[in-house]
């Protein structure tokens, strides 16, 4: 999946999978040849985020933003001046992994004057083996909450429909209506279907094979 | 079969308790269980239900206990410091006699500690949830589909026995995600004629109390409720043997934490190490027959938690001296790897094989 604006933003419900396809779309962008910025913008979940990825990340030449305490024992997830600094910066892709829900999603209206200034995408992760987010209704809602409280509005869904270290392809395949129909609701297009990589090619939209980077602790 | 659903720990512990009847939930938020109390507020107010955000801990607890006496099930949901501060009310519902669920995401501590996965409150849990004789049934699952399967199993036992039960988890059981399914299963509904319902004129009002004024008295309830506490010990124990059955070896472990030594001792295995796991899903009761028939038939055995060293106490009083048992842990928030876990085990194992 290509980014073709500079400021990503990668909204969403909670547990949807959006800092694994912010960590995706930070490396493809690298890859192709642009300078890019990840900003962790989770100030909800003190766990399973972007900057668990700090120096993978950093290794590849990625540019990392992280909350000051992020991964420490303080549960004070601030954020740091870095964040305005990167939004006007020259890079040519800022991704921001913003956190679940419109409460994570509170942060993100902080910086919706400068965001919206310029050209940017606002995708909406949705995963349609959520349990809150199964139907393309209760999936909307939480998008309407997320574009209310962020002051911006969604330009693109992300379908990351999965259901963890079980996803075969039938499961990705069958999601591919409940996205389309999520979509068509939001008034805006689907711009991928993430799948893992090794489920191999599938024929789904916009199919965009993924490297799964978010792990359980016991998985050697 | 049910539609499987991808779902956090925390989320699949408030669905399940739902699922089981539960309609009055009471907490107040901390990480690492903040989730469980969110749920409940999106879906209670939706089914009919109550979410109460209460001003502390204390307060919820004595909620649980008001809402408990009149006979309907009740849950609270914290984490370790918010965990000690409802100690109190938990001792006080033990002596009520009354039944109710008690979720424990642990984090570290002593203290304020911190916010990263820790299973230090085994002591708190199985020994001394509250002062004074008492216990409280503890489960301990080791995945989201188990946390499922549990809940609904605490609130059944819990009303069977009239005793609170307490589901101790840790931050990365509460945190992770995982597919499960919920099974289509009514909730069994217990007769409560204790319960404070109003005497419509027609009967003698009911005590909920756990104030004696008379010695002898608070001797005899404790003593009928420890014949009580005899019943569980015999019927109710529940644990994993995972390849015991020609084991040389065993790691006790549980909760999570199992997780990372299940990995281990399949590598272990690949190495030709006969080990096997013990893993003991209620920690009250705790499998002390089951667990003491391994000691003679093996070596050694290792207990693997996050915390200095609290359960390899009941592993030891179990198996009595008939085998050695050694410890290894992590704390502070630090999980142990399935790497270190290896290498423990073929120290244990002392590179004989």
């Amino acid at each position: 999946m290509e980014l073709k604006r500079k400021i990503n933003l990668i909204t969403g419900h909670y547990g949807s999978g959006k800092t694994n396809l912010a960590v995706n779309l930070a490396l493809d962008a690298k890859k192709e040849g642009k300078s890019v910025a990840i900003v962790d913008l989770d100030i909800v979940n003190p766990y399973f985020r972007t900057a668990d990825f700090s120096e993978m990340l950093e290794n590849n030449g990625i540019r990392v933003i992280v909350p000051m305490y992020a991964n420490s024992n303080l549960d004070i997830p601030a954020l740091t001046g870095a964040v305005d600094a990167v939004l006007n910066s020259g890079e040519d892709c800022v991704i921001l992994d913003v956190g679940g829900d419109d409460a994570g999603a509170i942060a993100l209206g902080r910086y919706a004057p400068a965001i919206s200034a310029q050209e940017y995408d606002l995708f909406y992760v949705v995963n349609r083996y959520r349990y809150l987010t199964a139907t393309p209704d209760e999936a909307l809602e939480v998008l309407r909450d997320i574009a209310a409280v962020s002051r911006l509005s969604p330009t693109g869904v992300l379908n990351n429909s999965n259901l963890g270290g079980e996803t075969t392809a039938a499961e990705v395949e069958r999601s591919a209506a409940f996205a389309g129909e999520v979509a068509r609701l939001a008034g805006v297009p689907l711009r991928a279907t993430a799948y893992d990589r090794r489920l191999g090619k599938l024929s789904v939209p916009e199919g965009y094979p993924v490297d799964i980077y978010v792990k359980k602790i016991w998985e050697p | 079969m049910a539609e499987k659903f991808l779902m956090k720990g925390n989320e699949a512990l408030a669905e399940a308790a739902i699922r089981s009847g539960c309609r009055h939930f009471f907490g107040y938020p901390i990480t690492p269980q903040t989730e469980v109390a969110a749920y409940m507020a999106k879906r209670m107010p939706k089914i009919g239900g109550t979410y109460l955000q209460a001003e502390s801990e204390i307060a919820a607890i004595n909620m649980v206990l008001g809402c408990a006496s009149a006979g309907a099930r009740a849950m609270t949901s914290s984490s370790s410091p918010g965990i000690s501060l409802k100690g109190e009310g938990i001792s006080y519902i033990i002596g009520s006699d009354l039944p109710c669920l008690i979720v424990n995401v642990m984090r570290g501590g002593p203290g304020l500690g911190g916010i990263q996965p820790s299973q230090a409150d085994y002591w708190e849990a199985t020994k001394a949830p509250g002062h004074g004789d008492g216990q409280v049934l503890v489960f301990a699952p080791a995945s989201v589909q188990e946390i499922v399967n549990l809940v609904g199993k605490a609130f059944d036992l819990a009303e069977t026995y009239r005793m609170p039960a307490m589901l101790l988890a840790d931050g990365m059981l509460g945190q992770m995600m995982e597919p499960v399914e919920f099974p289509e299963t009514e909730p069994v509904v217990h007769e409560k004629p204790w319960a404070l319902t109003g005497t419509k004129g027609e009967r003698k009002p009911n005590i909920v109390n756990s104030l004696y004024l008379q010695p002898k008295e608070l001797e005899d309830t404790v003593k009928a409720r420890f014949e009580r506490y005899a019943v569980v010990q015999e019927k109710e124990v529940m644990i994993e043997e995972y390849q015991m059955e020609d084991a040389e070896y065993a790691v006790c472990a549980y909760g999570a934490m199992a997780r990372v030594v299940k990995s281990a001792v399949v590598k272990a295995r690949a190495e030709g190490i006969k080990v096997g796991l013990l893993r003991p899903i209620t920690l009250w009761p705790f499998p002390t027959k089951e667990i003491a028939s391994y000691g003679p038939k093996v070596k050694s055995m290792l207990c693997v938690e996050m915390s200095m060293g609290q359960m390899v106490e009941d592993v030891r009083l179990a198996v009595n001296g008939t085998c050695p048992v050694g410890f290894f842990g992590r704390t502070g928030g630090v999980i142990p790897s399935p790497a270190e876990v290896l290498a423990e085990i073929k120290k244990m194992a002392g590179g004989a094989n």
